[in-house]
């Protein structure tokens, strides 16, 4: 298997809400290897999206609160390094991101071009990378140096053929409005890479998109990072786009990581009753629909035990006393649960 | 098949554009969202309307609803023309003909109790006492699966799964015949999704109810409905029962649309998918057939003349001059 | 009745709103008790010549005017005043304002452009020189006072309705009303204008205060109550010719109005925290 790029180990994240502490991630595991596609896949409110943001360092302070555990990176735990050498070495540089939505992400009044311009500015691989910042001119006011520049643009340029925005230096100079949800996804895709990340976070980037175009932009970036080798780190709530990108899964429920496994045994064995379940609540032609009684737990007083518990009909006393230990069933294929469906 | 049954909606010739206009407020062209749009629903069908963003399916449902007045066809409901009636008769077509948002919770009053959000349709279109108002939605109350303590509650203090069945409970006390369900599930977890759709399943058996179903997601679409339309930048392209649109899809904007679902088990998408590019806009589509900048059987004839749907004895009907 | 002690609850826990309804609760108080308040109740009317002028002290406790009248009994009878202003200019403003305001947010069209022109108008002028111009031509009284506080006060409210209306009317629930088949009078009545009130509540509170200030303008420039009516701002204008000697004789009155009018202000910041579902709802769903 390949080599070890990001483990959270562990990770406790609570929000601060007037009902009391929410423990919105309540010791999260999760991998990710080099080059390998990992979708993390839970319902709404099972703290995929703070997950994503805790690996960023983007939690919303001080109303979250990073209670235990760790986020190593290449060897280094990033919540232990001090803001400004995150945003120096790694935010944008070695981990980039991928928001759900195209529309808001860009500033309505600035060229594509300049945006883009102003990203490599500051994160292009070209850039010495130094931690601390350098003394003097504040830092919006210093110089892009010009051969850098003229380095980056053609790179842009040729990133964006990559990406199929037709006519890519015309495209350029327009402004955010010009392009359609899937051209300005092409175009977040595209400023994703250039830093040349080892990392990509992407957070639902087609949810907002037809299905025709989110065919379209799986296939491209499906095909980007496997050409170059960059992992992804992929949030979805929608099983059907974790099948089509995704090497490996993780599911996640209530704050907690349920079963994590390669794609091929996370669709054909799955183990753990919550992923069974939700495999099983697609909609089948011909079938009645099935879906999973209650709801998902308030995260101020979550169950006790295993999270899924009161909507299991699995669940036994220890399920409800005792939080399941990390099993592994196969060669990458962990479940946590007190009654997995083992393979036959 | 269908014929036995009552033909309860007919719409004709139905067309609804809308004025693009410049900073000055001078019209400077036409968003073409219907065009054109025929079709019948008979009692007890689920009809669902498909498409992606910007096909009209939206527009379809509110025009049907006479929040946007149609600039031409007509709208018949049970043979009557309703597509043109003053705002005091068309009032009492709401009776018969209701809509459900996206999400049905949206529209309750934030600050009225769900008592009142429940009596308001009977105040409003029936004359009936206090006391015969409170027996009828209760039962509904309790056909929805919520206890009559709920009347007392505000929305906000519902969950958003209560406040759904609360919204549909609010159209079915008028005892509608057909309901126009408005992207009902997007939004929804799928663990949820299913018991949304088991509750619309059960809710038209129990009122007897017609269902005009849009949706962006085939795959609810596919297993919810018995007859389907897919639509196109403002026209409908396809239209057939389920197994005929899914099973045989003659056009190829369907094609396309069929093979972009991914489908856990079976080929991925990503790895064949041929559709490229994306749609015009609507506010400048192309001559002829809307669909030939994308379409890979385009000749030169999809160029000169927007093909009409074709008239087939099985009601499979296309429109599209390669079909 | 649960949604009314809340509020009162959080006014009082908020610290400027408390302020205000204190200082509110004694104006009340002030007009309500004058005549057993007053050391000189009769002073109102009668003058004492040989006591004019005199600084304040045990026997008047803020001084007496130049007619040898209490100044403190005299500040509890204008409460009286001030709150007949107040009460009747802002309340037929809102008569006038909001169902205008209503109207011309809920329909689009004709109605709706003239109705909201013509409040332009009347906004278009400043409010303290076309209230001096209606008191000025029908003669200075007490009632035209009222009438001229009404009639330029009233687009505030119109402006304000007709913007909530707007963003109200794309609301889901004033949607699906409709398509329920309510009549635009009911949506009105029963759903528009319930979930417009807090807004309408908090610019009353301000718009006494700015009414208040605005009457007490009046009153200096002399197109007030005429005398001896114990108007605070035609106390302060009478009081010009005497300063800075007798300077309590402008300090009473004007403490006064501005203590009422900063109290009605409080009050309206205190109302805008508590009633504005925005903050209400982020307190609910931060998480």
């Amino acid at each position: 298997m390949s080599a070890e790029l990001l483990a959270v180990r562990g990770l406790r994240v609570s929000f601060s809400t007037d009902a009391g502490p929410a423990r919105v991630l309540d010791g999260v595991n999760l991998t990710v290897g080099r080059g390998e596609v990992v979708g993390l896949v839970g319902e709404s409110g099972c703290g995929k999206t703070t997950l994503a943001r805790a690996i960023l360092g983007v939690l919303p302070v001080p109303a979250a609160r990073v209670a235990g555990g760790e986020v190593v990176f290449k060897g280094e735990n990033l919540l232990a390094k001090d803001a400004r050498a995150m945003d120096e070495t790694v935010r944008g540089h070695t981990i980039t991101f991928i928001p759900q939505d195209p529309y808001g992400s860009f500033n309505p009044l600035f060229t594509v071009g300049s945006q883009i311009r102003d990203l490599m500015k500051w994160k292009s691989p070209g850039r010495p990378r130094r931690a601390g910042r350098s003394r003097g001119l504040p830092a919006l006011l210093r110089r892009y140096p010009g051969a850098r520049a003229r380095a980056d643009r053609e790179r842009v340029v040729a990133l964006l053929r990559r990406v199929h925005i037709a006519q890519p230096a015309a495209a350029l100079s327009k402004l955010p409005h010009e392009f359609s949800g899937g051209q300005r996804q092409r175009l977040m895709i595209a400023m994703a890479m250039l830093p040349e990340p080892d990392l990509i976070i992407a957070d639902e980037p087609t949810t907002a998109l037809d299905v025709t175009i989110q065919a379209q932009i799986l296939g491209l970036l499906r095909g980007l990072v496997k050409e170059r080798g960059i992992s992804v780190l992929f949030t979805t709530h929608d099983l059907g786009t974790a099948y089509e990108i995704c090497d490996r899964i993780t599911v996640m429920y209530a704050g907690q990581e349920m079963e994590s496994a390669p794609a091929e045994s996370f669709f054909n064995a799955p183990a753990h009753p919550y992923t069974i379940r939700l495999l099983e609540s697609l909609p089948r032609p011909g079938q009645p629909f099935t879906g999973i009684g209650g709801e998902i737990p308030a995260l101020v007083d979550p169950p006790g035990g295993c999270r899924f518990h009161p909507r299991c009909e699995l669940a036994s006393d220890a399920c409800r006393n005792l939080r399941p230990e990390r099993r592994t069933l196969s060669p990458g294929h962990t479940v946590r649960c007190h009654h997995p469906r083992l393979p036959a | 098949m269908s014929q036995t049954r009552e033909l309860l909606l007919e719409v004709r010739g139905l067309r609804r554009f809308f004025p693009i206009r410049n900073a000055f407020g001078v019209r400077v062209k036409w968003l073409r969202a219907l065009e054109d749009v025929s079709f019948q629903v008979h009692h007890g069908d689920i009809l669902g309307v498909v498409g992606e963003s910007g096909c009209g399916k939206s527009t379809l449902g509110k025009t049907l609803m006479g929040i946007h007045r149609p600039m031409a066809g007509e709208v018949r409901l049970r043979g009557r023309d309703i597509s043109l009636l003053a705002p005091g008769a068309r009032r009492e077509v709401a009776r018969e003909l209701q809509y459900v948002y996206q999400d049905p919770g949206a529209s309750l009053d934030p600050r009225w109790k769900i008592r009142r959000s429940l009596h308001e349709p009977l105040v409003v279109h029936t004359d009936l006492g206090q006391a015969e108002r409170d027996e009828q939605v209760r039962a509904i109350l309790a056909a929805v699966g919520l206890p009559p303590g709920h009347l007392d509650l505000y929305p906000h203090e519902l969950s958003g799964g209560q406040q759904r069945r609360v919204g549909l409970a609010r159209i079915l006390t008028l005892q509608p015949s057909l309901v126009i369900l408005d992207e009902p599930t997007s939004g929804l977890d799928v663990s949820v999704q299913a018991t949304v759709l088991n509750l619309f399943l059960e809710l038209r058996e129990t009122f007897d109810l017609t269902y005009l179903f849009i949706s962006h997601d085939l795959g609810v679409v596919q297993a919810m409905c018995n007859r389907i339309m897919v639509m196109y930048l403002g026209r409908i392209v396809e239209t057939g029962s389920t197994q005929q649109v899914f099973g045989q899809p003659r056009h190829p904007y369907t094609r396309s649309l069929l093979a972009a679902i991914p489908r856990i088990g079976e080929a991925k998408v990503t790895e064949g998918f041929a559709l490229e590019g994306e749609p015009p806009d609507a506010g400048n589509l192309p001559g002829g057939c809307r669909f030939r900048t994308r379409c890979p059987l385009a000749e030169a004839r999809c160029t000169e003349v927007e093909p009409d749907l074709d008239d087939r004895e099985d009601g499979h009907r296309v429109a599209c001059h390669f079909a | 009745m649960k949604g009314t002690l809340f509020i009162l609850r959080k006014l009082v826990e908020d610290r400027s709103a408390l302020i205000g309804m204190i200082i509110i609760g004694a104006l009340v108080l002030c007009a309500a008790l004058a005549p057993w308040l007053a050391t000189y109740p009769d002073d109102v009317w009668a003058l004492h010549p040989s006591q004019r002028l005199q600084p304040p002290g045990g026997e008047h406790l803020f001084g007496t005017d130049r007619m040898g009248s209490d100044i403190y009994s005299r500040i509890l009878f204008g409460a009286r005043i001030t709150i007949v202003i107040g009460v009747i200019a802002v309340g037929a403003s809102l008569l006038i304002g909001v169902p205008i305001g209503l109207v011309a947010g809920y329909h689009h069209g004709w109605l709706s452009d003239l109705l909201m022109r013509g409040s332009d108008i009347f906004l278009a002028v400043p409010q303290i020189v076309l209230a001096i111009a209606i008191a000025q031509t029908l003669g200075p009284s007490l009632e035209n006072v009222i009438l001229a506080l009404s009639l330029t006060y009233w687009p505030w409210f119109t402006r304000l309705v007709f913007a909530e209306v707007r963003s109200l009317r794309n609301e889901v629930f004033i949607e699906a009303a409709i398509a329920l088949g309510a009549s635009p009078w009911r949506i009105i009545v029963f759903h528009v204008l319930p979930n417009v009130a807090s807004p309408i509540i908090v610019r009353t509170s301000i718009g006494m205060g700015f009414t208040i200030l605005t009457a007490a303008t009046l009153g200096f420039l002399g197109l007030g109550a005429p005398a001896p009516a114990p108007e605070w701002g035609r106390m302060i204008s009478e009081s010009r010719e005497f300063l800075p000697d007798a300077w309590w004789y402008a300090l009473a009155p004007g403490m006064a109005i501005f203590l009422v009018v900063m109290g009605f202000n409080l009050l309206g910041d205190g109302l805008r925290d508590v009633l504005d579902p925005k903050i209400r709802r982020a307190v609910h769903d931060e998480r």
